[in-house]
């Protein structure tokens, strides 16, 4: 008898410690109430843990913004930099110290409307870096104004009769700048998001997530959403659909709905193996 | 033995320090579990609790836990 329960208790799950990768004096973070960046970042350390890091050899680094917070609460080597900045100082990292483990946290407004050029360019590179778009579709901190991923005809502090620029799509971007790995999650489906993450951690090159969260404050009041779990359920559940089901689905189905999972995965050359090859052959002609 | 075994309640671990009162994990727990008391989260139905770990999976705050 004493054996089954033991057997049992061998078989139950703890929760997972957070506080092994925090900075638990830090807390509470500043994020609004039912803001999905905290979501986001315990997906990645989830995704982290289960990768085997070590955290002494990771370096998060962020630009500005609501998202790039994060470094701040994380017990890794961080970096919390300029405004749009956060791919040239993690390229310099990775330059620097190869075997890190180089990881980049940035809004959508920091990678693709400040940092736009940085983020095309660190694509193309494929140097072997993981960047997680934190997408909420605002810029929070600033007070709401809309962003390079505001749906048409949303309103925000800037765009009160309704948003008139089309959105950017960040995977297709992505994709098209030269990026090995392209993937979107969500903050709702948050162990698919955590399988993603891992996946894109692992992978050799420039993995890029678009991770879509809900920013209640600013987005989700100018909205006329009645709170965060109404944003989490329309524009997260209701708005996505996974690549694998996708196939089976009609196209009328698939109207309006972003692609959520793996979009895109190749191998290709990486740029800190390149530069080692080059220098190397370089070194040797000279003797 | 095994009967008590499965009868044993889990234990929601709720900080209130860092709750923010947003209620997602009030929202989508499956079971109803939890409530809105003031602008913190508290336990309502312990038994009802099968232990699925959606309310701390989606609490951007750090906030809660269950343990078995």
């Amino acid at each position: 008898m004493s054996t089954t329960v033991a057997e049992k208790k061998e078989k139950v799950s703890v929760p997972f410690d957070y506080n092994k990768y925090l900075r638990p004096n830090k807390l509470p973070h500043i994020w609004c109430p039912g803001c999905g960046h905290g979501i986001v970042l315990k997906a990645m350390l989830r995704a982290i843990d289960k990768a085997g890091l070590d955290k002494n050899n990771i370096a998060l680094v962020s630009g500005i913004g609501c998202s790039s917070r994060t470094p701040g609460y994380v017990d890794f080597n961080t970096l919390h930099t300029l405004h749009g900045r956060a791919l040239p100082f993690a390229t310099g990292i990775k330059l620097a110290r190869p075997e890190m483990k180089v990881i980049v946290v940035t809004g959508d407004g920091d990678a693709l409307a400040i940092g736009g050029n940085h983020f095309i360019h660190a694509c193309r590179r494929n140097i072997d870096i993981t960047v997680l778009v934190f997408t909420n579709a605002t810029y929070g901190m600033t007070g709401g104004q809309y962003s390079p991923t505001t749906p048409l005809e949303s309103i925000a502090t800037t765009s009160r009769y309704g948003n008139i620029e089309p959105p950017f799509d960040t995977c297709e971007m992505a994709k098209a700048s030269g990026a090995t790995f392209v993937a979107r999650g969500t903050a709702y489906h948050t162990l698919e998001l955590e399988k993603t993450i891992h996946e894109a951690i692992t992978h050799k090159g420039t993995s890029v997530v678009d991770i879509i969260d809900a920013c209640p404050t600013y987005f989700g009041r100018a909205n006329k959403f009645k709170s965060a779990t109404h944003m989490m359920e329309e524009i997260e559940k209701d708005g996505t659909v996974n690549v694998k089901q996708a196939a089976n689905l009609p196209p009328e189905k698939l109207a309006g709905k972003m692609l959520r999972g793996v979009l895109h995965k190749v191998e290709g050359p990486e740029y800190c193996e390149k530069y080692d090859i080059l220098i190397k052959e370089k070194a040797s002609a000279k003797k | 033995m095994t009967e008590s075994a499965a009868k044993k309640l889990p234990r929601i671990a709720i900080n209130e320090r860092l709750c923010k009162g947003c209620s997602i994990c009030v929202d989508f727990c499956p079971t109803d579990v939890l409530e809105m008391k003031g602008s913190c989260v508290a336990v309502k139905n312990l038994e009802a609790c099968t232990r699925c770990q959606l309310c701390d999976l989606r609490c951007p705050d750090f906030a809660i836990q269950v343990f078995d």
